[in-house]
């Protein structure tokens, strides 16, 4: 099929960007969305133009690493990430277009990449359970309710891409932290850091530049694995409850 | 914001309670009136409870716009450079959350001025004559637009404030969603119904 | 020395054997205790003065980075992916073996020491592979203690599985995400460091050099994806976690940036490479669908529980599956290996389906596929239970192929997977140069020439967070006062400048072929005569084309843009210019060893039934080679490997 792109280019930081056209002939329907973008780029390396740079790494649809707004779509038209988009989802003659995530806390690095280490300083205000490497108690010590386990996991999905934000009206980071306060906080290893882990963590998001929640839901539409709205009320609850525990000393 | 709502929210089911009193009449709904008036008599002098009522809900009008103003300098400061290509999101309740909140804000405005003042009420207001004083207002057509416009506003509104609110105190969870869904539904509808019923009574002459 | 190689190609010499000089002698049971106590400890005051560098932050980066700094070392991490969240082991789906013995089902330390070894058809040490199996009961209790959510029965207890064809359930897993939560605990561990400022993190930021001072490891020179800027990073010992060389082949399960760089370059450094041909090949895989095929997805090798493979029995047969009747349908699997069927082993799963696509037998487009078909556990188990079984994996297959497996039988394909070998370590998984580490797959310590389903995950944090965190104290205590390196060190001064030199190169060829067009070449090329089943003549014609395709790259490759920017092309031409000298040494080692052991199948040596022979008395040892220069001639090192509890056996599946 032949396609017209409409691609955000962006030299660097530094430098204001604008969408740019280009057509793609010859794309199969089999081809990932990444690999129609592949198939552009080696055009685009032979002609002399520079490549759209964009972050990928597994195409598995587990490392969190590609982060394409397609239409508008965090990910695109499917309930996927953008390695695991087809262009079957597209027809013939149709025109694309492909921005990067847009969130102050996700500064443009170039093109289509940005800079999402902000999550990474979500996590290391809290998101981990102190136990180091030797003091681990006989795993067997504590039995987990299958229903917490589960809960856990559902929540430990979470591939940090930041589609939450990019959907997000608001720009917020709500979903993204409360998948981990959640999945570490509904364990009984998680619980000694309990209020903590969830204060220091929403402090940072807040410090990071995320917009505020106002439970638009956009978040949990996009998000690839299927985080469930109610995480974020259950993270407010979990605030909540450190916040009355603190005042009370 | 869920907090200042709520008590908002209330205020909001008593009030449409009382204005459907305006079908058994003017003497009740007159009656009524100056029930709220007397409210807390005699441990409290005339007006003291309505006036703390007042005071409360003036409280809570002021945090909430407080808040949503800060929500919103956010809210657009986290997202600096727009989408190119726009999509429509959400449902219209929640995408019309900030005008929603500033049309009501106007609208309080009006209907305290209109009402309680009487500071811009069409034919001669009474004080103490709430009931001729509806009439009076419902007879008009931009009366009648004006509050059935704010009365749409308030449904959307609530619809999407009562089940936001629920998750911001952390009361939702994947059992409850769909009861808190179908409560913020109904209530949404029945504080709109009841509020349009008495423009729409005035309009085809139930009450007069 | 003496010469022993053809000189038609690159040829080699054999120099000096090599030994493995830390594992104690005496019971296997007792040698890491032993090793423990033996090794010199650092004063817990000290260790805040001693830097270490970590390269990558996988199962095992991650777990080293974050168990260093526990201990008071400062770490200098370094990723090339935005986040150390990404690194691939996060797709590791189907599980982590541990001798547990939850289920008591006669499972022991000394069981799951035996089927590694025997798994790794007989070319891994029993030193490290006993130490291996000590040490996976005790991640399954630290990865707990993190929170990771294995799936647990309704009692509340740890569930298992069983897995890569052996009797016992010891497999612990997180759905088909075992990988990535796993890696999430190592990654929040580390954060965790991150916070507290012992461990300085360095997100995209790639290896590209190693300093070697005074003929040990002191830094490395790494560069700013961002910037493109070039920097030194100095340290008291190097640890390479930088994982496996997969992606020589091109297409494999790999991620897309995955890549053989800091394994290489610390090559090139000194470090003995050992045993590159040992790469396995996973039988289920999504077949290609084009020439734009980037990369391959693996589908759970479960699915071979149910699934029956066939093909037809006639060439050329390009009707659909269903209009196939069940007479001309050939289900190769269970007629040439009767008693373990679809269930055979994933080396001889892999050969035989390439054995009938070359026959002209294979499905689907280009004939590079063979039918996974569940119509009969269908019937037989009824949909619904083959969906609660499957459901994942066959929408996963649906969203990618775009066909329904309910009703179409799937199409798979083997694909390169893992490679077992990696840089020769010692058995404190030091390399042959002093203060440089090596753990998870960039070594090549524990999988012998073939790895068991469930056992790269085990390594990558067996290494992570308990040995090298024990064994690199020995050489640091022994090494205490190192001197300062500086950038105006000579030995720093020439890895900088090489290092400038080649990425100006690579941007100043203007040619008129792109990075990927080099790359599909060498892999379609090493997939052809290095894949699952290699000849002599094979690996003769692949050593005798690199070294041409390697001119051509000099000379025709063309990378947009500078170096002082984010330069995606310019990141993968870099990354290629190494596999284009490691296809060669892997193409060599596979000449050299002239028998077929694990995932490593000479056609010369095969049983009368088809099957690897192994040659004990030849080949019974490590391959360690030394650089000898780009198409020079390296220099081969042998480890003798002696069997004292686990003898070698042949394999039989008929």
């Amino acid at each position: 099929m032949r396609l017209t792109l409409r691609v955000w280019r962006q030299r660097n930081a530094d430098t204001p960007g604008a969408m740019s056209t280009y057509d793609v002939d010859g794309i199969s329907a089999d081809m990932s969305f990444l690999e129609m973008l592949d198939t552009l780029n080696e055009d685009l390396i032979l002609r002399g133009e520079d490549p759209v740079a964009f972050d990928h790494d597994c195409r598995e649809g587990i490392c969190g690493a590609c982060s394409l707004v397609i239409n508008g779509d965090a990910h695109g038209p499917e309930r996927t990430t953008t390695c695991q988009l087809h262009m079957r989802s597209f027809h013939d003659g149709d025109t694309i277009d492909v921005e990067p995530w847009r969130a102050s806390a996700f500064p443009v690095v170039k093109d289509l990449v940005v800079d999402r280490s902000a999550f990474d300083r979500v996590i290391q205000a809290g998101g981990y359970i102190t136990a180091p490497t030797g003091a681990a108690p006989e795993a067997h010590a504590s039995p987990v309710p299958k229903a917490d386990a589960d809960s856990a996991f559902e929540h430990a999905e979470c591939i940090g891409c930041g589609a939450c934000v990019a959907a997000c009206p608001n720009g917020s980071a709500m979903l993204f932290t409360s998948a981990k306060v959640n999945h570490l906080n509904v364990l009984p290893q998680g619980s000694p850091e309990r209020e903590t882990r969830v204060l220091d963590m929403v402090a940072q998001m807040d410090a990071e530049g995320f917009g505020g929640c106002t439970l638009t839901g956009e978040c949990a539409t996009a998000c690839p694995k299927g985080i469930p709205l109610p995480s974020i009320s259950a993270m407010n609850k979990e605030w909540l409850r450190a916040r009355r525990k603190a005042a009370r000393g | 914001m869920a907090v200042s709502g709520l008590l908002m929210l209330g205020y909001l089911v008593a009030h449409v309670a009382g204005n459907l009193k305006v079908f058994f009449g003017p003497e009740e709904f007159n009656a009524y009136g100056h029930w709220l008036r007397v409210m807390g008599a005699p441990v409290l002098h005339h007006a003291w409870a309505l006036w703390l009522v007042r005071i409360v809900l003036l409280a809570a009008v002021v945090a909430h716009a407080v808040c949503a103003y800060q929500l919103s300098r956010r809210d657009v400061r986290a997202r600096p450079t727009a989408y190119v290509h726009r999509r429509r999101r959400a449902s219209y309740a929640t995408r019309t959350m900030r005008w929603g909140g500033i049309i009501l804000a106007l609208f309080i405005v009006w209907h305290i001025l209109d009402l309680t003042t009487g500071t811009v009420h069409p034919g001669g207001f009474e004080e103490g004559k709430p009931y001729q004083n509806v009439v009076d207002t419902f007879s008009t057509w931009y009366g009648n637009v004006i509050y059935i416009v704010a009365m749409l506003a308030v449904g959307l509104h609530v619809r999407h404030g009562f089940w936001s609110a629920a998750q911001t105190l952390g009361v939702g969870n994947a059992r409850r969603e769909r009861l808190l869904r179908a409560a913020a539904n109904t209530l949404a509808l029945v504080l709109t119904a009841g509020f349009v019923s008495v423009p729409v009574a005035v309009m085809t002459g139930v009450v007069s | 020395m003496n010469s022993t190689g053809p000189t038609e190609y690159a040829a080699y010499t054999t120099g000096d054997p090599l030994a493995d000089t830390k594992a104690p002698a005496g019971p296997v049971a007792e040698r890491w205790d032993t090793r423990r106590f033996e090794a010199k400890l650092v004063n817990p005051a000290n260790r805040r003065k001693h830097r270490i560098i970590v390269v990558g932050t996988g199962l095992a980066g991650g777990s080293a980075g974050a168990t260093l700094a526990e201990q008071g070392y400062h770490v200098v991490q370094f990723c090339f992916q935005d986040s150390p969240r990404r690194a691939h082991s996060i797709a590791a789906q189907g599980g982590i073996n541990a001798a547990k013995n939850y289920r008591n089902d006669g499972d022991s330390i000394h069981r799951l020491f035996y089927d590694t070894v025997k798994g790794g058809d007989f070319r891994a040490r029993e030193s490290n592979v006993h130490r291996l199996a000590q040490i996976s009961v005790e991640i399954i209790d630290q990865c707990v203690a993190q929170g990771v959510p294995f799936a647990r029965e309704y009692g509340g207890l740890l569930d298992t599985r069983s897995f890569g064809g052996v009797q016992v359930s010891r497999t612990f897993y997180a759905r088909g995400q075992t990988g990535q939560q796993l890696l999430l605990g190592a990654y929040q561990a580390l954060s965790r460091q991150i916070a507290a400022g012992n461990v300085e993190m360095h997100a995209r930021t790639e290896m590209l050099d190693l300093v070697v001072v005074d003929g040990r490891a002191r830094g490395i020179v790494a560069r700013d994806l961002i910037t493109g800027e070039i920097s030194t990073h100095y340290a008291d010992a190097v640890v390479l976690a930088s994982g496996g060389y997969g992606n020589v082949f091109y297409l494999s399960t790999n991620a897309m940036n995955s890549n053989a760089t800091a394994v290489w370059r610390a090559h090139r450094r000194g470090a003995y490479f050992a045993n590159p041909c040992f790469t396995q090949i996973h039988p289920t895989c999504i077949p290609r669908t084009g020439d734009h095929q980037s990369k391959l997805t693996l589908m759970s090798e479960s699915l071979r529980n149910d699934g029956r493979i066939w093909v037809p029995k006639a060439e050329g047969d390009t009707r659909p599956a269903a209009e196939i009747p069940e007479d001309e349908r050939d289900y190769y699997l269970e007629r040439i290996y009767p008693s373990f069927g679809n269930l055979v082993p994933r080396d001889i799963a892999s050969r035989a389906a390439k054995n009938v696509c070359d026959e002209g037998r294979g499905v689907g487009p280009g004939g590079q596929g063979v039918y996974l078909d569940f119509a009969d556990a269908i019937r037989r188990m009824g949909r619904r239970a083959v969906e609660e079984r499957y459901g994942n994996l066959f929408d996963m297959y649906e969203r990618i192929t775009a066909e329904n497996p309910y009703e179409v039988p799937m199409r798979i394909y083997p694909a390169v997977h893992y490679t077992m070998g990696g840089l020769w370590v010692d058995y404190d998984l030091q390399t042959t140069v002093p203060g440089l580490f090596a753990v998870g797959e960039a070594n090549f310590s524990d999988h012998g020439a073939n790895r068991l389903g469930a056992s790269a995950l085990m390594q990558g944090l067996a290494d992570g967070y308990f040995v090298l965190p024990a064994t690199i104290n020995d050489y640091l205590a022994r090494h205490p006062h190192a001197q300062p390196v500086t950038d105006e060190h000579p030995a720093v001064r020439e890895v900088l400048a090489e290092t400038e030199d080649r990425l100006n190169l690579l941007l100043a060829v203007d040619g008129d072929r792109t990075p990927d067009s080099f790359h599909r070449e060498l892999g379609e090329l090493m997939w052809e005569y290095c894949g699952m089943a290699r000849t002599e003549a094979g690996l003769r014609t692949a050593l005798a084309r690199i070294p041409e395709i390697r001119r051509e790259f000099w000379s025709r490759i063309k990378v947009p843009g500078t170096g002082e920017e984010f330069n995606q092309s310019l990141e993968k031409a870099n990354r290629i210019v190494d596999y284009l000298e490691l296809a060669e040494l892997m193409c060599l080692d596979a000449l050299h060893r002239a028998e077929s052991c694990g995932g490593h199948f000479r056609e010369e040596s095969q049983t009368p039934d088809g099957e690897a022979a192994r040659r004990d008395e030849e080949f019974s040892y490590a391959a360690a080679w030394e650089f000898g220069g780009t198409g020079g001639s390296p220099v081969l090192h042998k480890e003798d490997l002696a069997f004292e509890y686990v003898h070698p056996t042949q394999r039989s599946y008929a």
